[in-house]
């Protein structure tokens, strides 16, 4: 499984960043090999629809689990659309992250506002 | 003319000076548009009635399932990202839609046609002293302020007008770029405080940005200390008027009362003021090619850094 978690340096164990938009990187770790690498987020400059933007990267990178801290309101429906599950962590290494993911200890992220934003075709 | 009363800072007295501008030539049937679309509040004041109203759309996408492909070239062309194309799926986010078309243009399989959203409304009315009034107001939960002013400006609701008077909203953003570009002159409200100070200093970059004559009212004179005289000298800014720190002021703009209602002795001062800007205009023209381009609106938050 390709699982993504955010952070803002390319390190050995970086430190969660908490804004899923607005990541510096995506650390991209491959569940079975352990393989990993930074991707660098799209999203980060831009100055609207952030969360748009790096939630379509992920889909188009084939990323089929995130680890955050908060997904916003329209990133969170692009990556439910999207079949992706979302993960959420308050703080945290990365490897202990890793740990609590596979120890299934990592609750699934709610919905912020309540409702699906986004208008389907 | 079309004058233009901006600052960096807010609560400094846009409103304040705006409306009793507009109350000192309405004889001249000026027309006062309330560009603060956010939080638009001169209506208080100078109360018109309003008689016409205009919503203001932006034409958002709406993709045919039978027609669409999946190729996702939508969400690729979308520069602000309101588009995503999923598997074959496509989610439309309008509020991030500004409406640029260009999903539309480029969509291979003609799957998406453009459906009008609402964003706000234009009203306008002619207060009881005869000053034609227009505001814009942005509907709660849009994000964009810009097409909304754009529309005011264009909206036109009692023809063409000789003595315009654009209330704006506070700040350097993309509101405040819209509000000022086309304007003849800006008067820059601020106050003599390290706050005033600073925004006002982001508020004299923005208007030499946009290669417009600027000058400033002082208000609450007296408070604070000297750094907005010093700069405005050092700049070459005029201070056209020097309103004192008065509670008496502030209680009458509370009850709703313009300054010069509450303080007819003032009159003469917003006079002067119009007379100054005059003079202040014809010496820009001389000094100055007249500058058509302005900087495009969608650009002007990063190109004055805001």
């Amino acid at each position: 499984m390709k699982l993504a978690l955010t952070v803002n340096k390319q390190a050995d164990n970086p430190k969660l960043d908490r804004r899923f938009g607005r990541c510096s990187y995506f650390l991209v770790v491959d569940t079975e090999t352990q393989k990993r690498a930074f991707l660098s987020n799209p999203g980060v400059d831009s100055e609207r629809g952030a969360g748009t933007q790096a939630a379509q990267y992920l889909v188009n990178e084939s990323v089929e689990a995130v680890i955050s801290g908060h997904f916003g309101p329209n990133a969170y429906s692009v990556l439910d659309a999207a079949g992706i599950q979302m993960f959420a962590a308050n703080e945290g290494q990365v490897d202990s992250l890793l740990a609590d993911f596979h120890t299934g200890k990592l609750p699934h992220a709610v919905s912020q506002d309540g409702h699906r934003r986004g208008r389907r075709r | 003319m079309i004058l233009a009363i901006a600052s960096g800072k807010g609560g400094t007295g846009k409103t304040t000076i705006a409306t009793s501008l507009a109350q000192v030539i309405a004889e001249q049937s000026p027309l006062y548009l309330d560009c603060d679309v956010e939080a638009p509040n001169a209506h208080i004041f100078l109360d018109p009635e309003f008689e016409q109203s205009q919503p203001v759309n932006l034409p958002t996408p709406s993709v045919d399932e039978n027609r669409c492909a999946g190729c996702g070239r939508c969400a690729e062309v979308c520069q602000y990202h309101a588009i995503v194309s999923i598997d074959g799926k496509v989610l439309v986010f309008p509020e991030l839609c500004h409406g640029c078309g260009s999903c539309m243009r480029q969509c291979p399989h003609g799957a998406i046609e453009e459906i009008p959203s609402v964003l706000g409304l234009l009203e306008a009315g002619i207060t009881p002293e005869g000053i034609h009034f227009a505001r814009g107001t942005l509907d709660i939960g849009q994000p964009m302020a810009v097409p909304i002013i754009r529309a005011l400006k264009q909206w036109d609701p009692y023809g063409d007008m000789e003595q315009v008077i654009r209330d704006s909203s506070p700040g350097v953003s993309c509101p405040v770029v819209e509000t000022l570009a086309g304007a003849d002159f800006v008067l820059l409200v601020t106050e003599p405080t390290p706050f005033g100070l600073h925004d006002l200093q982001l508020a004299v970059q923005l208007t030499e940005e946009l290669n417009l004559p600027a000058g400033v009212v002082l208000n609450r004179d007296g408070i604070g200390d000297q750094r907005v005289e010093e700069y405005c000298r050092s700049e070459g800014v005029p201070v056209l008027m020097r309103i004192p720190f008065d509670e008496r002021i502030g209680k009458a703009v509370a009850h709703g009362e313009t300054l010069i209602e509450a303080f007819p002795e003032f009159q003469p001062r917003f006079h002067e003021v119009f007379a100054r800007i005059t003079d202040l205009i014809s010496d820009h023209e001389t000094t100055n090619q007249p500058v058509e381009e302005i900087m495009p609106a969608s650009r002007c938050s990063k190109a004055i850094g805001s």
